[in-house]
């Protein structure tokens, strides 16, 4: 096989394929009768939670990266049953860190699809593990080579959802980066969570979509709870 | 403010724990109509639907050009279109007009029409037309079968005592995903040990439910999403066609499949367009349609907090179950899922559903208690059997659950455990005791039984994929163990796969693997002495009336 690339060719390639896509692209717009409301909110900026720009691939086999919903921390401040977005963050990375391992956080802005969050923050994880947490609450640990709807351990309920669940998350998903066969983090079931609190879900849903921008990258953040 | 003491009892009220909002068209959170809903348009050319709904051919999104290429029969699209929305409504409460003269009209409406059509409905008539309208003449009803530990001999026991009571189809899903193998696998041998015939599914991520079906674990699948708005599905990685794609995926492996939605699901994910939610499941029920599915769960399913807390939300419920009927599809018809705290509106969920009798009218009851239920509980669970069970005596209605009697309860859920005991046996994975076999006959919930490994039963089930264990595996396992009525009935159901018939729609197996459905058991209703009636089906009947609390008046000591 030859080992020359002829870089002209290569370059008229790619200025194809780029405009294929864009022509492929263009019948698939979804500007089926879309209703204007209310607009996304400004992001309030935070001192405890800062962006840092584009989030990069991380190299560490010790890193777990935590990605949250577009409105976390900037648009909303607490889950559905009111704990803070500080303190859920602080469990999910004294869990990982009681393992010995690294966190890292980033934001996610394509979706606020918990499941789609995770699929595209556990590529960016040195470990391939990644912990996903909408501003409800809503979580689950994802391994990257897993379809983006399955999972590790899914935590569909958040009113059920503890500082001390948060934790034993963090911790489980670091045992996951480490190799390790972690027990999950015990299933708590509430079946009135839902009477109570779908509607609320839902509300707090809505903002957080709203948040979504399409094509957006991830964003890396640093978290500072001195 | 001094407290007026009345105001302060009635806030008390379990019904005071539950979410109301007011409506609010703009985010979809309106039942039945919406300011933004589209009015009803259709135009035809050359054969083709050049308008939807207010659109045209060049401004339609993914939705409408599916519906509009496959889930509408053009060929009497003009004519029933044309007629007025109140005149179809009449057709379907119209004793004198037969369920396939209506499906004429209704198969060949726009969704926008549909949705007027079903907004003409009150809550009475919308009983009267389900009657009318579901295809199988029998009514039947669905059980989830699930706990939180995922314990395989709990959910044998408990899917056998779901099969004595008459369920014919049973659903399980997971606690923890990678169970998923283990649990399809002890609800299915723990069906047929109670009752051959049942079938069972296992709900969990598309492409490894699909596997299992494959395997032969499962015999029919229902949760296959789709949605009433592109970005929901998009945002999903999904399209009309994907879903399409996997449903004769299904078929093409002898499996039975129905679609899955619901109102509500577009709120809870964000993207409604602003339309109503009876509106955007319309689109969703014309989707399944045009995809050539059977049937379809609904009736808001997972996401009944959100219609329920607004006004006329649970009539919207129940005219998304007929619409889907008037489509010609199997309904099942959801009430699947907690949604009060309060038992009086629980009992109004079910009540339209109940009444007029569906092809399941529950998709699922909860076969377990709710705090065990992994689908986040359900609107009625075991604890509610004998509640049902009266209600169907009282009414003369077969609800499709039966009376069984402690005794026979302690049989067949023995009976489920040591045959799951044995598969796992068989298939070399980790034991099954004694100890968890007498918990699962004698225990009620997950808290009853002794804890497994759960590391090692995850492991095991990673094992068993990576081996390429089928159904064949179970047979012989069972078989080896000498529990052969369960191995025979087991056999049974992978060579139902073969002929296929059961992909009719609204299909299901009675005890010898009849398999009934709307093709010999169809709806035949046409008003008083028509249709299916619990009295003329004496057997059926005679358990209903025959509930082991009630006193024989001729035996009682005084």
């Amino acid at each position: 096989m030859s080992q020359e690339i002829d870089e002209t060719l290569l370059k008229s390639i790619v200025r194809d394929v780029l405009g294929e896509m864009k022509s492929a692209d263009t019948p698939i717009s979804f500007k089926g009768g879309e209703v204007a409301t209310d607009g996304p909110s400004q992001e309030s900026s935070v001192d405890w939670f800062k962006p840092m720009g584009v989030a990069k691939p991380g190299r560490s086999k010790n890193e777990v990266v935590i990605a949250v919903g577009p409105a976390f921390a900037t648009v909303m401040t607490q889950t559905i049953i009111k704990q803070s977005h500080k303190d859920v963050l602080r469990q999910l990375i004294a869990g990982i860190e009681e393992e010995g391992l690294k966190a890292r956080v980033m934001k996610v802005y394509r979706t606020s699809d918990v499941s789609f969050i995770s699929a595209e923050a556990d590529k960016l994880s040195g470990s391939g593990i990644a912990i996903a947490v909408q501003s409800k609450g809503t979580t689950i640990i994802h391994q990257k080579d897993q379809d983006p709807l399955n999972n590790l351990e899914l935590f569909p309920q958040a009113p059920v959802l503890t500082l001390d669940t948060f934790r034993a998350i963090g911790k489980n998903a670091a045992q996951y980066a480490k190799g390790m066969s972690p027990s999950p983090v015990p299933t708590v079931n509430d079946q009135m969570a839902r009477p109570r609190y779908q509607a609320l879900a839902a509300l707090m849903h809505i903002k957080e979509t709203k948040q979504v921008v399409v094509g957006k990258p991830a964003e890396e953040i640093d978290v500072n709870f001195n | 403010m001094k407290r007026q003491k009345r105001f302060e009892k009635l806030e008390k009220r379990p019904v005071h724990l539950d979410g109301f909002v007011k409506e609010w068209d703009d985010e979809g959170l309106v039942a039945m109509h919406s300011k933004n809903d589209p009015d009803p348009s259709l135009k035809v050319e050359n054969g083709v639907i050049t308008e939807l709904d207010g659109k045209k051919r060049e401004d339609f999104d993914l939705i409408d050009q599916y519906i509009a290429e496959y889930g509408i029969n053009i060929a009497n699209a003009e004519k029933a279109n044309a007629m007025s929305s109140q005149s179809i409504a009449k057709m379907l409460i119209d004793p004198n007009v037969s369920r396939s003269e209506v499906a004429k009209v209704t198969t060949a409406l726009t969704p926008a029409k549909a949705s007027d059509v079903i907004n003409q409905l009150n809550f009475a008539e919308m009983i009267m037309a389900v009657q009318k309208m579901r295809p199988r003449r029998t009514p039947f009803t669905q059980a989830h079968i699930t706990n939180t530990l995922d314990n395989p001999a709990e959910i044998a026991a408990d899917g056998a005592e779901a099969a004595l009571r008459g369920f014919p189809e049973l659903e399980t899903t997971t606690a923890v995903a990678r169970y998923a193998p283990l649990n399809a696998i002890s609800l299915m041998v723990g069906a047929q040990a109670g009752r051959p015939g049942v079938i069972t599914q296992c709900s969990v991520e598309e492409a490894v439910e699909l596997g299992l079906g494959m395997r032969g674990f499962t015999a029919y699948a229902e949760t296959i999403s789709v949605y009433g708005t592109d970005k929901v599905f998009t945002d999903g990685d999904d399209t009309p066609w994907s879903k399409g794609f996997l449903a004769s995926c299904y078929a093409s492996r002898g499996l039975k499949m129905r679609f899955s939605s619901g109102s509500g699901s577009e709120v809870l994910m964000g993207y409604t367009e602003g339309k109503s939610m009876l509106y955007l499941e319309s689109r969703c029920i014309y989707i399944t349609k045009a995809s050539g599915v059977q049937g379809l769960q609904n009736g808001s399913v997972s996401c009944i907090g959100v219609p329920s807390a607004v006004p006329s939300g649970l009539r919207e419920v129940l005219g998304e179950n007929l619409m889907c009927m008037m489509m010609d599809l199997e309904c099942a018809s959801s009430n699947d899922q907690t949604f009060s705290h309060s038992d009086i509106r629980r009992t109004e969920r079910m009540l339209g559903q109940f009444i007029a009798g569906t092809d399941y009218i529950s998709s699922g009851y909860a076969g377990e208690e709710n705090s065990d239920n992994t689908f986040a509980g359900s609107n009625m669970d075991v604890l509610d059997y004998d509640d049902y069970e009266s209600m169907e005596r009282d009414l003369a209605v077969d609800g499709g659950i039966l009376p069984i009697t402690e005794d026979q309860a302690i049989k067949i859920r023995q009976k489920a455990a040591k045959a799951v005991q044995a598969v796992f046996d068989g298939l070399g994975l980790p034991e099954i005791t004694d100890e968890e076999v007498e918990a699962a006959t004698y225990g009620s919930t997950s808290d009853d039984m002794p804890k497994r490994d759960m590391t090692q039963d995850i492991k095991a089930a990673q094992d068993l994929m990576d081996r390429g264990v089928t159904v064949s595996d179970i047979i012989k396992a069972l078989d080896d163990h000498g529990i052969d009525d369960t191995a025979q009935a087991v056999f049974k159901l992978a060579q139902q796969k073969i002929c296929g018939d059961y992909l009719q729609t609204s299909a299901i197996f009675d005890k010898d693997w009849n398999c009934i459905s709307a093709i010999n058991d169809n709806n035949d209703y046409m008003g008083p002495g028509t249709g299916y009636r619990v009295w003329e089906n004496k057997d059926q009947w005679q358990k209903i009336k025959d509930i082991p609390w009630a006193l024989d008046p001729q035996k009682v000591d005084f």
